[in-house]
């Protein structure tokens, strides 16, 4: 097996002690971002990213950023559930239904049983995932590697269309959101023919929006003032775990493997899909719901309750990074920040990477096996000391936070500009989230736009105009007719049920 | 001021879903423009003008945007909810406010001095801790971030007249 040899490989990579260093110190980071109001991963990742610019530049430094980044993503994917079972407040979006049955469990003494579960279960969810990640992504990539513009539109063109069609959110308002990310992404220089475009004579837009500043001000600051809204105070349960608890816990994890399994599998294909993890939280908790005998029970403290929404969450979560290491398109925010992060350093993220960066693509496979399991020990160990982060009161830990995004936005590029475009995008991220104009496709067209676009004027080159070429061959066509399909979802959905309720 | 005040509606949703939408109308309505301006047609040999792209950007952007102003006007009395309470918003702005006057004083005093007075104003004004609890927070901040950023990862951040007088600059 190709794929075996060329993980051990990348075990060598990353089990140097300096990475192993860098990946305690990622999940650390990363639970502490998870657990404080205001910053969750994407916004995490993108202020600690510009201080891995002189990391990247040694030999093999690349690799250590990128596990140093992907260990702060799993570790906010921890911290998240910590927040949610102890203070009921969800930390990131895919763990609101933690809270469901998680917060019931703390009020009834049970968070050290909760916390046991949610952790566990991540870390299988997880693991399940990257397993999945070690067979396809290399099978992924090879076809992909056949791949020219218009298969590359269309991948995109699927990608976004697959928002408008699978969002919660007013068709309508998904749409003008991530139209307003390409149009911000083609701020500055047009990178086909150098021309200027939408600066208006700013010398500051030259260089065009920075999507890590507007990452730190859609979700980092506008967070915080969604925070305010609610008022200053947290009250949350006390959370004790010790190896009794633990292990107790563990004992009755087993009985249930199938809700476990059932929540893997919704994970792991909700994960490629962008936008994935928070859907398949909920989907896998009304699954399991559905499916489980103490099904009526859920909500009053159920441990299943806690499996379910937790495995699926951490499932896609992780596989939300195979397409973003075989096509270049993430599956999340934090993926797109991570994606983002590759082209800063000078990778190129698609099927190459497979090819030219094999030390630097298994490295990271292997230090997601490794980071869930320092992540596991970490979360497992240090739960008490990271609730007492969260009884610090807001009016210390906000203006700390809002200082420290500051400095993330300036350190982008060196320009105090982008800390004023911070506050403005802070504004538009409260606005935004309050009126449901969702914020993953927004960020996502940022980070994507320039390649999209250029994949969409050379598909046009090739072909003189004729958008006929996006149907030319049965792979491309089938990509375009599924992202149409994905697009008009909504409308097709509306008519349907418009049909059924006149003749019913 | 009486509690019923505070959570009455500074704003109704249907205002903020109208100002928000007609914020996207006025921006797909500047990047057409601007794609006009830099020709949004085909060119033969070099193939699409650089406002080909944002010119159907700017143009969905502003159908989405027409579409969600009209669904915002026929919204009916139900579904006008408060959009943010008196209250909430008092709390937001706030934060706002200072954050953005942090933002300006960046410029002029650099980063350093412009934390330690917004984190004071912060813990002072709206947590209403002790004088030397503020000054150990701000101060001991600074120079964690100090530490941190110049000397750990040898990142310059912005400095002021403050810094180039204890010779730190």
């Amino acid at each position: 097996m190709e794929e075996i040899q060329s993980l051990m490989h990348g075990f060598g990579v990353a089990l140097s002690p300096m990475n192993v260093g860098l990946m305690f110190i990622g999940v650390i980071l990363g639970v502490i971002i998870g657990v404080l109001p205001g910053l969750g991963g994407a916004n995490g990742v993108a202020i600690l990213l510009p201080l891995t610019f002189g990391m990247a530049q040694t030999p093999g430094g690349a690799t250590s950023a990128i596990i140093l980044l992907s260990c702060i993503y799993w570790g906010a994917l921890f911290g998240g559930a910590i927040t949610s079972i102890l203070f009921n407040i969800p930390g990131e979006p895919w763990s609101v239904a933690t809270t469901f049955d998680g917060y019931p469990l703390a009020q009834q003494g049970k968070a050290g049983q909760a916390l046991t579960a949610a952790f566990t279960s991540s870390f299988v969810g997880a693991f399940f995932a990257v397993v999945m990640i070690t067979f396809l992504s290399p099978l992924v990539a090879r076809f992909a590697l056949a791949f020219g513009p218009p298969e590359f539109f269309a991948v995109y063109l699927l990608t976004f269309c697959a928002f408008v069609g699978t969002s919660k959110e007013p068709p309508f308002k998904t749409l003008a959101s991530m139209m307003l990310g390409f149009a911000l992404a083609a701020v500055g220089t047009d990178t086909v023919t150098g021309t200027l475009r939408l600066t208006f004579g700013s010398t500051h837009l030259l260089t065009g929006f920075d999507f890590l500043v507007a990452v730190i001000g859609l979700f980092g600051i506008g967070e915080i003032l969604l925070t305010l809204e609610e008022g200053l105070a947290f009250r949350g349960a006390q959370a004790k775990i010790n190896m009794r608890v633990v292990l107790d816990t563990w004992r009755e994890l087993p009985r249930y493997w199938l809700t476990s399994l059932r929540s893997t599998l919704v994970g792991c294909f909700m994960g490629i899909v962008p936008g994935g993890a928070t859907p398949a939280s909920f989907m896998s908790y009304g699954v399991a719901r559905r499916f489980s005998p103490d099904g009526d029970k859920f909500g009053t403290g159920k441990v299943e309750g806690v499996v379910a929404p937790e495995t699926a969450a951490h499932a896609a979560g992780t596989s939300a990074l195979l397409p973003m290491i075989t096509l270049g398109v993430p599956g999340s925010p934090t993926a797109a920040v991570l994606l983002g992060g590759l082209m800063i350093w000078g990778l190129q993220p698609g099927p190459l990477l497979f090819v030219e960066q094999k030390d630097f693509v298994w490295g990271l496979i292997a230090s997601m096996y490794l980071g869930n399991i320092a992540g596991l020990i970490v979360v497992l160990t240090c739960v008490p000391l990271f609730a007492a982060i969260l009884r610090v009161p807001f009016s210390v830990i906000a203006p700390i936070i809002i200082v420290i995004c500051a400095i993330g936005s300036f350190t982008v590029k060196n320009a105090i500009f982008d800390v004023w475009m911070m506050v403005v995008f802070g504004m538009l991220g409260y606005l935004f989230k309050k009126l449901q104009y969702p914020l993953a496709p927004l960020v996502l067209a940022i980070v994507l736009g320039d390649n999209a676009e250029s994949a969409f004027r050379q598909s046009m080159l090739m072909s003189q105009g004729q958008l006929g070429i996006l149907w030319s061959n049965a792979l491309v066509g089938t990509l375009t007719t599924l992202a149409l399909v994905l697009l008009f979802w909504p409308l097709v959905s509306w008519l349907l049920a418009r049909l059924r309720a006149r003749s019913g | 001021m009486s509690k019923g005040q505070e959570v009455r509606a500074a704003f109704r949703q249907k205002s903020a879903e109208l100002a928000v939408a007609a914020l996207f109308l006025l921006f797909g309505g500047i990047v057409i423009a601007d794609s006009v301006r830099l020709g949004f047609g085909w060119q033969e040999v070099h193939g699409p003008r650089p406002g080909y792209f944002p010119f159907i950007i700017g143009l969905i952007m502003c159908v989405a945007a027409l579409i969600n102003i009209a669904r915002a006007l026929t919204m009916h009395g139900g579904h006008n909810k408060t959009f943010v309470e008196v209250g909430q918003l008092k709390m937001v702005l706030s934060v706002l406010v200072p954050t953005a006057v942090f933002a300006a004083l960046v410029t002029w005093i650099g980063i350093y001095a412009a934390a330690v007075l917004f984190i004071g104003f912060f813990m002072r004004w709206l947590g209403k801790y002790a004088w030397w609890k503020v000054a150990v927070v701000a101060l001991g901040t600074a120079v964690v971030l100090y530490l941190v950023f110049e000397m750990w990862f040898k990142v310059p951040l912005p400095k002021g007249p403050l810094e180039n007088l204890l010779g730190l600059g």
